[in-house]
């Protein structure tokens, strides 16, 4: 393989969303501004203080196309199913086939897939069992299902990647991270081709200790439809939220050899963390370490604040959705009415935690490739310390047209960790 | 319980773990369940856990290691059964 720098692209997408589980009907939910937040009877009867979710609907129709029977048998981890999905619809949408059953891997196709957690549920369901005595019970797939590395396991042996096949974990900068990760390899030429994403595992047992320490919003559980959403005056916590998001990054020269459909270019990007010092703790970023992620990918990219179309920002709908926007018009030198368009979808799909970075990515390719920018559901009363600090028509509250080349994605998470991608449209 | 009427329980507990290559007309009596049937042999354990719910009865470790070949199988349930 060559020892020159590959630029990378990216060349299939997949969801699993609150408001869609393919590319089309996600695309029209955020171009519709829909909401996939819930009233969870569930959590209601847990005593939970926050009663809402979103979580993907997937049929039993829909786990059959892309598991057999045996696989489905004792099979209980929504993050692996999400996970699964999402990412072979990346590379059906990618065009490229799976390994014949009885040839080679395909050597040059690996994987990075985050998590938070794997297989919660079926991890509670063995932990029972071992506490009654009954280890012998567990069955053959408890290993799979809960080890950190299921999902990219799972994907491994149904594509047949030869490449490295791993997972990722930085909390919520999981998917960020893991399209970073994967963009580094390819640029050095390790490999041709990486199946990115992440995922998250769905329901009270993942979200139990967000609700324990108040992060999430409880004031709204009988009126789902009106949660207020990132950077409102109202923004009382996030929704808790679940699903998965997937990429594939290609070199551009194995794109453009294939005639493969081109979403973006991945200009670069930076990692970093805050050290939990100078006000970064465990749950609360360290700005300055924010704002170098930001300066950092645009150096990387090598490209002026100035040429930023629009900003997929993090904004979880908490009390530090004005602290990133400060951080944003420091890093970027922009404010007023000279600031980029900025959204964040957790207004429609709540925090999918470790699956927000990839599922926001998607929305982000698909918002360069239409030439629009998908509304902040429920923010009629924009906080004011974010109005003093940007033009409110730079936050829309309707999907409006508009001509994007250059854009940017950044994720933060517990452990003061952010990640911060660039793309531009070739 | 007579040997048939193992076999007739049995078999479709086997079926559920053929890989997608082999058909159910393949199991026969002597058959190896993973040299000849192909099954993945951490589905060895899936095999017992579907046989203890379906016949009442409990595997030890070292049934499980004389565990080979469908008739193997039906030797230890009915060991198991007539106690």
């Amino acid at each position: 393989m060559k020892t020159v720098e590959n630029r990378v692209v990216v060349t299939g997408l997949g969801i699993v969303s609150p408001i869609g589980v393919n590319l089309t009907d996600f695309n029209n939910s955020l171009k519709e501004g829909q909401s996939g937040i819930t009233f969870r009877p569930e959590l209601e009867k847990l005593n939970f203080s926050c009663q809402l979710g979103a979580l993907p609907e997937i049929s039993e129709e829909k786990k059959h196309a892309y598991f057999s029977e045996l696989q489905l048998k004792n099979f209980n981890s929504s993050g692996i199913l999400y996970g699964v999905i999402a990412g072979m619809d990346a590379l059906a949408d990618a065009k490229i086939a799976i390994a014949d059953n009885d040839g080679e891997p395909l050597w040059d196709l690996g994987i990075i897939f985050g998590t938070g957690t794997s297989g919660i549920e079926k991890f509670r369901e063995s932990i029972y069992k071992i506490d009654a005595g009954n280890v012998r019970r567990l069955g053959s797939t408890s290993v799979s299902q809960t080890m950190a590395s299921g999902v990219s396991a799972y994907l491994g042996g149904l594509i047949g990647a030869g490449n490295l096949v791993t997972v990722n974990s930085s909390a919520c900068a999981t998917g960020t991270e893991a399209l970073l990760l994967g963009y580094e390899r390819i640029k050095n030429g390790h490999a041709k081709q990486i199946l990115c994403g992440s995922t998250s595992d769905s329901g009270p047992y993942i979200w139990g200790g967000f609700d324990a320490i108040k992060v999430s919003n409880y004031k709204y559980n009988h009126a789902p439809e009106q949660v207020p959403g990132p950077m409102s005056e109202d923004a009382g916590g996030f929704i808790p939220g679940s699903g998965a998001g997937a990429y594939l990054l290609e070199s551009l020269e194995s794109a453009k050899n294939r005639g493969a459909k081109i979403y973006a270019e991945i200009l670069g990007g930076s990692v970093n963390s805050g050290g939990q010092r100078n006000g970064g703790t465990m749950t609360a970023p360290n700005g300055t370490a924010i704002q170098r992620c930001i300066v950092n990918a645009l150096a990387k990219s090598r490209v002026k604040a100035e040429e930023i179309d629009y900003i997929n920002g993090h904004l979880t709908a908490t009390i530090k959705d004005p602290d990133e926007i400060e951080n944003w018009t420091k890093a970027l030198r922009r404010e007023g009415n000279n600031f980029p368009y900025i959204n964040s979808i957790k207004g429609m799909v709540g925090h999918c935690l470790a699956a927000s970075g990839s599922i926001e990515i998607v929305s982000a390719l698909l918002q360069l490739q239409d030439n629009y920018i998908f509304p902040n559901v429920n923010c009629d009363k924009i906080h004011p310390r974010i109005e003093g600090l940007i033009s409110s028509e730079k936050i829309p509250k309707q999907t409006i047209q508009k001509e994007l080349r250059t854009i940017i994605k950044a994720s933060f998470g517990f452990g003061d960790v952010n990640a911060c991608a660039i793309f531009k449209k070739i | 319980m007579t040997t048939a009427e193992i076999y007739q329980k049995l078999e479709p507990i086997i079926k559920t773990y053929l890989p997608e290559d082999v058909n159910a007309s393949e199991i026969k009596r002597d058959s190896d369940l993973t040299k000849q049937l192909n099954i993945n042999s951490a589905h060895l354990v899936d095999i017992v856990l579907d046989i203890e719910d379906a016949f009442d009865v409990e595997f030890k470790n070292e049934d499980m290691e004389k565990l080979r070949t469908v008739d193997d199988t039906i030797a230890i349930i009915k060991k198991k059964i007539t106690k």
